[in-house]
């Protein structure tokens, strides 16, 4: 039953423990976990997420630095509940990190939209606070966030910070707004934007599948190509090693070869 | 190298060799299968020529002595991970050319796909000889010729036997237990030979030709109609290797517990969930499509075959009688006739 140190650095199933350093409450149900880390890190990734006893999860990391990483989870199940009633200086196990995530490179120096519907905004948030703070490697830069209801308001420290830098379009799906903002969906908003040089313009999209589906629409609606478009897609990815196979659609193992791709690769892809 | 064993001669050679493998092969269990009365085939450690199974085809392939249908990763006490222990064992796996080709399969998927390996069946399949059981007239339900998987090459096999009459004839291509062999035996020239046609054959559909507007055929909505859901075609397939991850803690000391793995289903509910609900694959139809997909395009898509071994298992054990050559041959017909 027991083993070597380095005998259990090459188990991938291994996950390596960390401290909850600070816990920020986004909504009812959503929490924000800074924890200790040493994980080198894309835009994007991933990690299987777990309490022993309880299971594991794929969480995006929402945002990293040299030595911490966060992860904003939804209180939805067993494990989850359980990560709920940690504290600060408790633990969560970690391995990863897992999937491609964005790569920069892709968007230097062009226009970048990035619309993200509810928690969509977790995986996409550290590569908006790297945009916000190194905006000399864009040429343009706007974040659209929409959410179901001010209750579901994510990343509020953040948005009001962003906002000093670059544009943040916030709507709520409907009724009560937010900070008396924009109100309906995303798409709408998305086909008012006027994009001034299609060519040089990148989109991200992140979100729930139907907000995804319908937000597309709207950018292609506008003339953005579909090699322009970025999407991230959530599958239950339970390994994250591309074993398992319960993330697989088509032949694309999305914990391997996404979450992150370049929508005119996938449009045709089915679960 | 070719040899030639009697009877008695070939159980002398299972009793030396089992001083250092733990032999697996398909045996009879009576009145074990899940109808009552009735026998049930299946893969289980053997030490004698008579016990092995030679005239009915398994009911589940020998997939599970290296991905073993519920596997613990690793122990844990307050927090502290412990690798599940590995045993020194070694083994010898009797199968037919479809199976063996099925761990080829496997190998993709364990030890090919994504960045690395995944050790716990690495650990097992290292220890693994395969003796390849001679396959020249089949069952009713295969269709291993079609999938191109009735064949395997020399470098496959640890030992290729042919079961006669009054004895074994064979050949052993591994040096390590050559000298077992000759010593029992009398040598002989030896060739394998491999089945060329089978009763049911199916016809591939054209992959240039398999777009995504055959995802919407009515095809699928049949199964929907037919499928129940019970997963037992993933479970008797040689190539299925979906699997679930879980933990338990147990019942006298909930400070420890253990994390273990377990077949999963494309078919089974659950298999897409994600938390907080939402499936990507509700309809039974589409899930039979999803299935039907990976087996003959997506895998091979990525790796160089087809994962299908056309075993014709899963025909065997639908309790709904689906066929999935029938499935395919329906396919390709669509997909000939323009969809």
């Amino acid at each position: 039953m027991s083993l070597t140190a380095e005998k259990s650095l090459k188990n991938p199933y291994l996950s390596q423990k960390a401290e909850i350093l600070e816990i920020f409450q986004e909504t009812e149900i959503e929490y924000t976990f800074r924890l200790e880390s040493d994980f080198e890190l894309n835009f994007g990734q991933f990690l299987e997420v777990s309490i022993p006893g309880y299971g594991e999860a794929p969480i995006s990391v929402s945002n990293f630095t040299d030595q911490w990483l966060e992860l904003t989870i939804r209180k939805v199940g067993k494990l989850t509940d359980r990560i709920h009633d940690l504290e600060e200086g408790d633990y969560l196990y970690l391995r990863g990190p897992y999937g491609n995530g964005f790569d920069f490179e892709n968007y230097q120096d062009k226009n970048l939209i990035i619309a993200a519907g509810g928690t969509g905004l977790a995986p996409v948030r550290s590569l908006i606070e790297y945009a916000g703070n190194n905006l000399d490697q864009l040429s343009d830069f706007e974040v659209l966030a929409g959410f179901k209801d001010a209750g579901s308001l994510l990343f509020e420290r953040d948005i009001k910070r962003w906002r000093q830098k670059f544009d943040v379009l916030l709507t709520v799906d409907k009724t009560c707004d937010i900070w008396g903002e924009c109100v309906g969906l995303i798409t709408e908003h998305i086909a008012e934007l006027h994009l001034e040089n299609i060519a040089n313009t990148e989109v991200i999209v992140v979100g729930p599948p139907p907000m995804m589906k319908y937000s597309i629409i709207e950018f292609q609606k506008l003339g953005v190509p579909d090699d322009q478009i970025w999407v991230s897609y959530e599958r239950k990815m339970h390994c994250g090693l591309g074993k398992c196979g319960h993330c697989k659609i088509e032949d694309n193992y999305v914990c391997i070869d996404g979450p992150v791709y370049n929508y005119a690769e996938v449009k045709e892809i089915r679960d | 190298m070719g040899f030639n064993f009697s009877e008695n001669g070939f159980n002398q050679l299972l009793e030396s060799l089992n001083q250092d493998y733990q032999i697996y092969a398909p045996v009879r269990k009576k009145n074990k299968d899940s109808f009552s009365a009735n026998d049930l085939i299946t893969y289980d450690l053997i030490k004698s020529l008579e016990e092995i199974e030679l005239t009915v085809k398994s009911k589940y392939s020998a997939k599970e002595i290296v991905f073993p249908i519920r596997e613990t990763l690793f122990h844990f006490v307050e927090g502290e991970q412990f690798i599940a222990s590995d045993t020194d064992d070694k083994y010898i796996i009797f199968l037919r050319p479809c199976d063996r080709n099925a761990f080829k399969r496997l190998d993709k998927i364990f030890l090919e796909n994504g960045p690395e390996e995944d050790i716990y069946y690495k650990r097992l399949r290292e220890n693994v000889k395969f003796f390849v059981i001679e396959c020249t007239s089949g069952f009713d339900s295969c269709f291993c010729v079609s999938m191109e998987s009735n064949t395997v090459e020399a470098e496959d096999y640890a030992a290729f036997l042919r079961f006669e009459e009054n004895g074994v004839s064979c050949e052993v291509n591994d040096q390590d237990l050559a000298v077992e062999f000759s010593s029992q035996a009398e040598e002989i020239k030896f060739e394998p030979q491999f089945i060329e046609k089978n009763k049911v054959e199916v016809k591939l559909p054209d992959r240039e030709k398999l777009t995504n507007e055959v995802f919407e055929h009515q095809l699928w909505t049949e199964y929907s109609q037919r499928c129940i859901a019970c997963g037992r075609c993933n479970t008797s397939c040689p190539t299925c290797s979906c699997f679930t991850v879980k933990d338990v803690l147990y019942d006298e000391n909930k400070k420890s517990g253990e994390r273990f793995r377990r077949w999963a289903g494309c078919h089974i509910d659950g298999f897409t969930e994600m938390a907080g609900g939402h499936n990507f694959r509700e309809d039974y139809g589409d899930r039979m499509r999803y299935k039907t997909m990976h087996k003959i395009y997506d895998f091979g898509e990525r790796f160089d075959f087809d994962m299908c071994v056309g075993c014709g298992r899963c025909d065997d054990v639908c309790p709904e009688y689906i066929s999935f050559s029938k499935c395919i041959n329906k396919l390709s017909t669509i997909i000939e006739e323009g969809v």
